[in-house]
């Protein structure tokens, strides 16, 4: 047998349900991997404790024959979801310091359903970033190395840690949020597999909240087998969380073992051909719907004519509802809290040394286009926009079953790259930020390796709630790319 | 719309949040920046169009007015800054009190 942590999900539970190894062995043998590559930072918090206990609970239950369907799996845990009793700081000193006393709904889940936590892994300060260097404790090392060159590359943003832990072999699997890109981006920066799903298909209760109306739990993965028993585990509805679907949830992992798209329509956007997407992204994009037809899909041009907008309208709906949501940090109830000669100044003084530099400039941008007199013009206009882009999407649909795109519009850049210069951070999100602002699923499959070596990524984008059509075109895409890159540069 | 540094103390102002003089000005600039960007979102017509607040089709759902929880109190007072005070020490579920340094002068 090949080395444990070398296995898929999908492996790892055949291996265990097999006897072949222990959820205590795999575990131990994963936590190793958390050692060596410890200079990566990839964790805030490591859990080395509890995934012993963990493991050692599994295996308890699969010699009981109650084994989950994620039993025994080492997971790392994006740390902006609130696990009981262990830290969640979501890369922020002003969380300095909490420690939840209940667990979210999602990764409550993933403990019902036997698989075991490692850590919590290193994110862009409350998930906002395209690169995670924006975490009060410090960047996040992409585990590819362009070739020849050893200078340090960043796992893009937010979930930079979870996506850069699967990709170093540290977990077979993570899980992270994504408000305009934050798991779709990083997957496809660090060659792995990242799915953002419906909004509302995951329960967002006990994650710290950015933009309420976009944030969406998701797994990343090696694979899309192991992306779709992720998220078989990750969804469902929770009551706890008003926007939470009240749907049942699909065989997800069938739909990915069943890579025959025959007569699928793919909807190739016409709008998605943007400026200052690299030619190696193009070129990969092509061949992406060749081997879908190949497949035995039909490709079709389709128009979402406002898509040059998703972006700028994001950044005014996204800051406005972080200004909102980070309103309660506050230095009064939990949390960091720096002393002022009275109140308004302790809040200052609190919210100022707690917050990071990108935090501070969206709380500053959400607060101005949601004060008087500026609301109708940016806000409402924002919504508005959203109202069109969804109906792009709709009108799409009529004439395809799923979009292909590409994931970001270049591979992973070098750490501190576009730090001065937010608008040019903020074009990473340009092809993953209208299916956010539409509430559709979308998924990041690692599809070729440009001349430096580094991976790319396509994207699929389906109806709302249609994930399963969208695994069936990503098994088969996966299929056709054979994709066998691997991280060395760590 | 470019943002002047007395603006960006105004809004620093408005969302009780420090920041150094210093620093006005390069933000000023950055948040000017971007609001230049945001700006090409005028070219749309939008007279006709209804604001999206949220994708979910979902109303909100009503459930029983029933009590789900409890029981829990030291979990809730776990995390108080001025620790937990509980009005009879030898049941914690009895009550207590979240306390906080003080915030009213």
């Amino acid at each position: 047998m090949a080395a444990v942590t070398d296995l898929t999900i999908a492996q790892l539970t055949a291996a265990l349900a097999k006897k072949e190894t222990s959820a205590v062995e795999v575990a131990e043998a994963h936590l190793a991997k958390l050692d060596e590559h410890r200079a990566l930072n990839a964790f805030i918090t490591e859990t080395p404790d509890k995934a012993r206990a963990m493991a050692k609970a599994s295996d308890e239950r699969r010699w009981k024959g109650e084994a989950g369907l994620l039993e025994g799996v080492p997971l790392a845990i994006k740390d902006l979801f609130c696990t009981e009793g262990v830290q969640t700081t979501a890369a922020s000193n002003i969380l300095k310091g909490f420690v939840p006393t209940y667990e979210s709904t999602v990764t409550s889940n993933l403990w019902k359903s036997g698989a075991v936590m490692v850590g919590k892994t290193n994110l862009d300060e409350f998930a906002m970033g395209s690169s995670n260097m924006t975490s009060h404790f410090g960047g996040v090392e992409n585990p590819w190395k362009r070739k020849g060159d050893n200078r340090k590359l960043v796992p893009g943003g937010s979930s930079g840690g979870s996506a850069a832990a699967v990709a170093a072999y540290m977990v077979p699997g993570s899980t992270g949020t994504d408000t305009g890109g934050s798991i779709r981006q990083p997957a496809a920066f660090c060659g792995i597999v990242g799915l953002k799903p419906t909004y509302g298909r995951c329960s967002r209760w006990g994650v710290v909240a950015f933009a309420s109306s976009l944030d969406q739990p998701g797994p990343f993965t090696r694979t899309v087998e192991d992306a779709a028993l992720m998220l078989q585990a990750m969804a469902g509805h929770d009551p706890k969380d008003s926007t939470s679907a009240p749907l049942p949830v699909p065989d997800f992992a069938a739909a990915a073992r069943d890579p025959n798209i025959k007569g699928l329509k793919v909807g190739i956007p016409k709008e998605y051909r943007v400026d200052g997407t690299s030619e190696e992204i193009v070129a990969l994009w092509a061949k992406g719907v060749e081997m879908l037809k190949a497949a035995g899909a039909e490709p079709v041009e389709v128009s979402l004519p406002h898509s040059k907008y998703a972006l700028p309208a994001y950044y005014i709906v996204a800051p406005a509802e972080c200004s909102s949501n980070l309103a309660r940090y506050d230095g009064v109830r939990f949390g960091l809290r720096v002393p002022g000669k009275d109140l308004p100044e302790m809040y200052e003084n609190t919210r100022g040394a707690g917050f990071g530099k990108e935090t501070r400039r969206r709380i500053l941008i959400g607060t101005y286009v949601l004060s008087a007199g500026y609301y109708d013009a940016y806000y409402k206009q924002a919504q508005r926009i959203r109202t069109l882009i969804a109906r792009d999407f709709k009108q799409a649909f009529e004439t395809c079953d799923v979009l292909l795109t590409p994931t970001a519009p270049t591979a992973a850049f070098a750490a501190g790259d576009k730090m001065d210069d937010p608008v040019a951070m903020y074009l990473n999100d340009v092809f993953t930020i209208p299916a956010s602002m539409a509430g559709l699923p979308g998924i990041s499959v690692p599809a070729g390796l440009d001349k430096d070596g580094l991976p790319l990524g396509l994207q699929l984008i389906g109806r709302a709630f249609d994930e399963v059509t969208m695994l069936r075109a990503a098994a088969a895409l996966e299929k056709a790319a054979a994709f066998s890159g691997r991280a060395t540069g760590y | 719309m470019s943002l002047d540094k007395d603006t960006v103390a105004r809004i620093a102002r408005l969302a009780r949040l420090k920041v150094p003089d210093e620093e006005l000005a390069p933000l000023a600039g950055e948040l000017s920046g971007i609001l230049a960007w945001i700006e090409q979102l005028n070219e749309v017509d939008t007279s006709n169009v209804a604001p999206l607040s949220s994708v979910s089709d979902v109303t909100l759902p009503m459930r029983a007015d029933k009590v789900t929880d409890g029981g829990i109190a030291a979990k809730v007072l776990a995390n108080a800054p001025g620790g937990a005070v509980y009005i009879d020490p030898t049941d914690k579920n009895a009550g207590g009190f979240f306390t906080v340094p003080k915030v009213v002068e």
